[in-house]
C-alpha cells in the first residue's frame, strides 16, 4: 500500500511558523527529516489572491531519516489522478521512485497550498497540472539540489561531480553512494538555492510514461477513506430533511413518532431543515420518515421552470455586457449573402456524485473539528469558523478522498449545514444527505438561454457572428472580485475565443439570476454550455453553406494549426465520410478551451421511434506535454461519459418551488450498457500542459447533437436529447 | 431483537430493528465502510454485497433477511478466487477514478465471474447495468472483466 489515505494524515510535522512562510525554506523536521516548503507567486495576478495572500508556498516534501518521501498534495484527489500526477512531477526532479512516495492530504492553508492559477487553495477548472507543472518540478529539483550539495560537502567533492538517482546521491568518479535518508540533517542546514535547473522534456523518465496510480490499491479492497467513511468514538449519524421549496422555512414539527424510533437520539431543528440524529443511518432515515413536518414554502412556493425560462427569454432580448467585439457585426450582417439565427437552451443540471454530500463535525466549547472531502478546504474552515463563532485557528479540517467532485464540492453549503446541526449535538455527528436530498438540494449548473446569429458571405463562410449568452453568473457569487463590468471570464469561456477565422464577432452577456434555485460550477464550467452552442451553430452554418461539417471547419482553421491537427486526426480515425447504415450519423466538434485542443467525432444510431444509441466516440487531443498518458485517456473516457449523461438525459426541473427529480430513477445517468466505444488519440506535443478534467465533457455534447442531425435531419437546440424524440424516418415525433 | 449474522466468515450479533438495511449495519454498527451508500433505493449498486454468494443491494436488504446467510463484503472478496482475479484486473487496467462506486462494481463483477467463465458483452451489460459510475469507468470495467475471465481460464488450465 503506497498511499496513506486509508487513515488520517499525520498533521503534526507540518505545523510551521506562518511568519516564516514567505520564503522558500528548509528546516529540520521532527525526527530529523528534511522539510521543504516552497512558494509560488500568483502568476495571473488574481484578484482573489490579492485580497488574502501575498506570497504563497503551496506544498511540501518530507523526507525522513529512513529515506521515505511524503508529499503533501495541495490538489485534492477526486478521480482525476492528482495524487499520482503531482507526485510524478516532484519525483521526476527529486529522483526517487514513484512507488516509494507517500501521499498526504493538505491541511487548510491558502498561503502554503495556493493554486497559483486561481489564487487560493482550490482544485477545479481543469487547472491542476497547468498550475502545478513548473512549481512542483521546481520543488523536487530544489530538494534534490540540496541533498546533492549535502552529500558533496560530506565527501568534500564538487557537487557537479555528483548526481542523484533513485533516492541516492552518487559521486560519479568514485562510485560512492549515500542515501537521501542519511543526508536529511545535513541538507536541512543548507541555504535554499534560488535557482535550480529543471530537466528538459527529453530528459524526463517519469513524465510522459503511463504511471500506475498510487491510489488504486486502496480503491479495490474497500480501504480507501472518503469523507463519508469517517469513524469517531461516540459519533452519531444524522439524516436531513431540508425545506423542499427553495427559500422555504420550517413551520411546525411533530417529532413524537420519530423520537420513539429505536436508535434515534435527538431531533435538531434548523430554520429551514430538520435533522434526525441517531446511532446509525438506518435509524436516522426511519426517524426521518416518521417526522410530521409542516413547511412554509416561502417566496418561491409557486415557482416553475417555465417561469424562469420565460423571464430569461425576455431578458435575452436586450443587449448585455460586451465580452468581445471584433469588427462591426451589424454592418457585416447587413451585407451578408445568407443569414442564419437560432436559439439554444440548456437545462439546470445536478452533479449527482456517487458519494452523496456529507460532512462530519465535532463542535466543542472552544474548538471545532471537521471531516469532509472538499475541493475548497480553506473555505470549509472559514465557514465552520463563521457558524461556530470560533477563531479560524480553532477550526481543524481533515480532507479526504472525494467520491466525485464535478464542481459540487467547490461549495460549502453542506459544511455550513453540518456545523449548524453539530452545534446542537453533544459529540461528533456525521451528517449525510440522502440521495434525494443530494439531488433536490444540490447547487445546479445554470440554465442558459442563448441567441446566436451569423451572416455568411457568397462562399458560405461566416462574415459576421453574434452570440448573446443569458444566464446565471456563478463567478459573481463564488469569486466576486473577478466579476467586473457585468462580465465574468467563466460564463463566456468558449464563446469569446472562437478557434475559427471570423472577421466580425460580437459576444455579449446578460446576467440573469433565477429566483430560488442556487447555481454552481458543473464539470466543464462555462465551456460546457458555450461549446455546445458554438459547435452546434457551426454545424448549422455548414449546413446552410451546403458544405461538409469537417471541411467547413477545416477551412476556417487555417491559422490555428493545433486545432486543425486534432480535427484532421479525429476525422481520419473516425472514418469521416465513409458510408453508414440508414439511421446512423456522425457529428463533429472542435474546441480550444483550458489550453487543450480537442476534436471529437460521435457516431450515433437513431431508431425509427427516436431512441438514440451512441455507438462510438473518437477523440483527438493535443493537451501539450502529457504527464500521465493513461490518466489522459481515463479523463477523456470519463468526461465523455459524463457529458453524454448530461446531453442525453440530464435535466433538473422545478414545480411549486421544488426540484421534481429525486434519485437515479428520474435523474438518469449513463450506464455501462449505454456507453459507446471510446477511442482517444493523443497528439505528441512539447507545448505547455493544458487542462484535462473537463474538455471531453464540453466537446462531446455538440458532437452528439450534430450526429443526431446527420442521422435524422433534426437539429437539437435544446438539451437534453431524450426530451425530443428525433425520428430517423423524418416523421414528426 | 439481536440478529446473528455471518460477515466475511465471522459470526456477529447486532441489536437493531429487523428492517434496518444491511448497509447501515455494516457501515455504522460494524464500522466496515468499504461498502458504500449511493442511492438508498437499489438504483446504483454502490452498496452491492454477496448474500450466500449472490449479489444483493445492501441498502434495500433488511437485516432480518440476511440472518442465517453468509454476507461477503469488499473487505473480504479478495479471499475468493474470482474476487482476487477481478481485483487484480482492476489494478492492472487502472479501472478506478474517484473509486467510490468501485466496491459495488467489483462485487457485481465477481458474482458474474463466479458463474460465467467467459462473459460476453451482453453478459457484462446485464450483470453490470445496475452499477452506476459517474466517473465513467465503464469502458475499463468491461475490459477488466474480460481480462479477469481470461486470467481465470489461464489459471484453471495451469492448475
Amino acid at each position: 500500500m503506497r498511499v496513506a489515505m486509508e487513515r488520517e494524515p499525520d498533521m503534526s510535522p507540518k505545523v510551521f511558523d506562518t511568519s516564516r512562510r514567505d520564503f522558500l525554506q528548509a528546516s529540520l523536521a521532527t525526527g530529523g527529516g528534511l522539510l521543504l516548503a516552497f512558494n509560488v507567486p500568483a502568476r495571473f495576478g488574481s484578484a482573489m489572491a490579492a485580497s488574502t495572500v501575498s506570497f504563497a508556498p503551496n506544498a511540501f516534501i518530507r523526507i525522513d531519516a529512513s529515506g521515505k518521501v511524503a508529499i503533501t498534495v495541495a490538489y485534492v484527489e477526486m478521480g482525476q489522478g492528482t495524487y499520482t500526477s503531482i507526485p510524478m512531477l516532484i519525483a521526476e526532479e527529486l529522483e526517487v521512485d514513484l512507488a516509494s512516495v507517500r501521499v498526504e492530504h493538505a491541511p487548510p492553508d491558502d498561503k502554503l497550498y495556493m493554486n497559483p492559477l486561481l489564487g487560493f487553495q482550490v482544485t477545479g477548472g481543469s487547472s491542476t497540472i497547468r498550475a502545478a507543472f513548473e512549481p512542483m518540478r521546481r520543488a523536487g529539483a530544489t530538494a534534490r539540489t540540496m541533498l546533492v550539495t549535502a552529500a558533496a560537502k560530506g565527501w568534500n567533492v564538487d557537487a557537479a561531480s555528483c548526481r542523484a538517482e533513485k533516492g541516492e546521491v552518487i559521486h560519479v568518479p568514485s562510485g560512492r553512494r549515500k542515501k537521501y535518508g542519511d543526508l536529511t540533517a545535513a541538507a536541512a542546514a543548507l541555504p535554499v538555492p534560488n535557482d535550480v535547473s529543471l530537466k528538459r522534456p527529453d530528459q524526463f523518465r517519469l513524465i510522459g510514461t503511463p504511471a500506475k496510480r498510487l491510489d488504486t490499491p486502496g480503491k479495490v479492497n474497500g480501504a480507501a477513506m472518503y469523507g463519508i467513511d469517517v469513524k469517531l468514538p461516540g459519533m452519531k449519524v444524522a439524516a436531513l430533511a431540508i425545506s423542499p421549496a427553495f427559500g422555504g422555512r420550517l413551520r411546525d414539527l411533530d417529532d413524537a413518532a420519530a423520537k420513539s424510533v429505536r436508535g434515534v437520539r435527538q431531533i435538531v431543528r434548523l430554520d429551514d431543515a430538520v435533522a434526525v440524529v441517531a446511532d446509525h443511518m438506518g435509524a436516522a432515515r426511519k426517524g426521518l420518515a416518521a417526522l410530521k413536518i409542516q413547511w412554509d414554502d416561502g417566496p418561491n412556493a409557486k415557482l416553475a421552470t417555465a417561469d424562469i425560462v420565460r423571464d430569461m427569454e425576455t431578458a435575452s432580448s436586450t443587449p448585455g455586457a460586451i465580452a468581445r467585439q471584433d469588427g462591426d457585426f451589424a454592418k457585416a450582417l447587413a451585407g451578408a449573402a445568407t443569414k442564419v439565427e437560432a436559439v439554444y437552451q440548456i437545462p439546470f443540471l445536478a452533479h449527482a456524485a456517487m458519494e452523496p454530500m456529507n460532512c462530519t463535525v465535532h463542535v466543542r466549547k472552544d474548538s471545532c473539528e471537521v471531516w469532509v472531502g472538499t475541493q475548497v478546504i480553506t473555505r470549509a474552515q472559514q465557514a465552520a469558523a463563521k457558524v461556530t463563532g470560533l477563531p479560524l485557528d480553532k477550526v481543524t479540517v481533515h480532507n479526504h478522498l472525494l467520491g466525485g467532485g464535478f464542481g459540487r464540492r467547490l461549495e460549502i453549503d453542506g459544511v455550513i449545514r453540518a456545523v449548524q446541526v453539530a452545534k446542537q449535538v453533544d459529540g461528533p455527528v456525521k451528517v449525510i444527505y440522502t440521495r434525494e436530498e443530494d439531488i433536490q438540494h444540490d447547487m445546479y449548473r445554470p440554465y442558459f438561454f442563448d441567441r446566436v446569429s451569423a451572416g455568411l458571405d457568397a462562399q458560405g463562410n461566416p462574415s459576421a457572428w453574434h452570440h448573446r449568452i443569458t444566464g446565471s453568473s456563478i463567478i459573481a457569487r463564488w469569486a466576486p472580485p473577478i466579476f467586473k463590468n457585468g462580465l465574468d471570464p467563466d460564463t463566456t469561456d468558449g464563446a469569446i475565443d472562437l478557434p475559427y477565422a471570423v472577421p466580425n464577432v460580437l459576444v455579449d452577456y446578460v446576467r440573469h439570476e433565477p429566483p430560488g434555485i442556487p447555481t454552481a460550477f458543473w464539470r466543464g464550467v462555462g465551456p460546457t454550455h458555450n461549446i455546445f452552442v458554438v459547435e452546434s451553430f457551426m454545424d448549422e452554418l455548414a449546413a446552410a453553406a451546403r458544405k461538409d461539417p469537417v471541411e467547413y471547419r477545416r477551412a476556417l482553421l487555417a491559422s490555428n494549426p493545433r486545432a486543425k491537427a486534432v480535427l484532421d486526426l479525429a476525422s481520419q480515425k473516425a472514418g469521416w465520410g465513409r458510408a453508414l447504415s440508414p439511421g446512423a450519423g456522425r457529428g463533429v466538434s472542435v474546441q480550444t478551451t483550458w489550453g487543450t485542443y480537442m476534436a471529437q467525432v460521435a457516431e450515433v444510431e437513431v431508431s425509427q421511434d427516436g431512441d438514440v444509441r451512441v455507438r462510438r466516440i473518437v477523440c483527438a487531443v493535443d493537451c501539450g506535454i502529457v504527464v500521465n498518458p493513461d490518466t489522459v485517456h481515463a479523463q477523456i473516457e470519463s468526461a465523455i461519459v459524463f457529458g453524454l449523461s448530461g446531453a442525453l438525459y440530464g435535466e433538473i426541473t422545478l414545480k411549486d418551488g421544488r426540484v421534481e427529480q429525486s434519485n437515479f430513477s428520474d435523474y438518469r445517468v449513463l450506464r455501462i450498457n449505454e456507453t459507446p466505444a471510446i477511442e482517444v488519440h493523443i497528439v505528441k506535443s512539447t507545448e505547455a500542459p493544458g487542462g484535462m478534467g473537463e474538455p471531453g465533457t464540453s466537446c462531446v455534447m455538440p458532437a452528439l447533437a450534430n450526429a443526431i442531425f446527420a442521422a435524422t435531419g433534426k437539429r437539437i437546440r435544446k438539451l437534453p436529447v431524450a426530451n425530443q424524440a428525433a425520428r430517423s424516418d423524418g416523421a414528426p415525433a | 431483537m439481536p440478529y446473528a449474522i455471518n460477515v466475511n466468515g465471522t459470526a456477529r450479533k447486532v441489536d437493531v430493528d429487523g428492517d434496518t438495511p444491511v448497509l447501515w449495519v455494516l457501515r455504522d454498527v460494524l464500522e466496515m465502510t468499504g461498502t458504500k451508500f449511493g442511492c438508498g433505493a437499489g438504483l446504483c449498486g454502490a452498496c452491492t454485497i454477496h448474500l450466500d454468494g449472490q449479489p444483493a443491494r445492501s441498502c434495500i436488504t433488511p437485516i432480518s433477511a440476511a440472518a442465517g446467510k453468509r454476507i461477503t463484503t469488499i473487505e473480504a472478496v479478495g479471499t475468493t478466487v474470482p474476487g482476487r482475479t477481478i481485483q487484480h484486473a482492476w489494478v492492472a487496467l487502472e479501472v478506478p477514478q474517484c473509486g467510490y462506486c468501485q466496491s459495488g462494481q467489483i462485487m457485481s463483477a465477481t458474482a458474474l465471474l463466479a458463474t460465467n467463465s467467459s462473459p460476453s458483452d451482453a453478459d457484462i451489460d446485464s450483470a453490470m447495468a445496475g452499477n452506476i459510475c459517474r466517473c465513467g469507468t465503464y469502458p475499463r470495467i468491461r475490459m477488466a472483466i474480460k481480462q479477469a475471465a481470461k486470467d481465470a481460464r489461464g489459471n484453471g488450465k495451469g492448475a
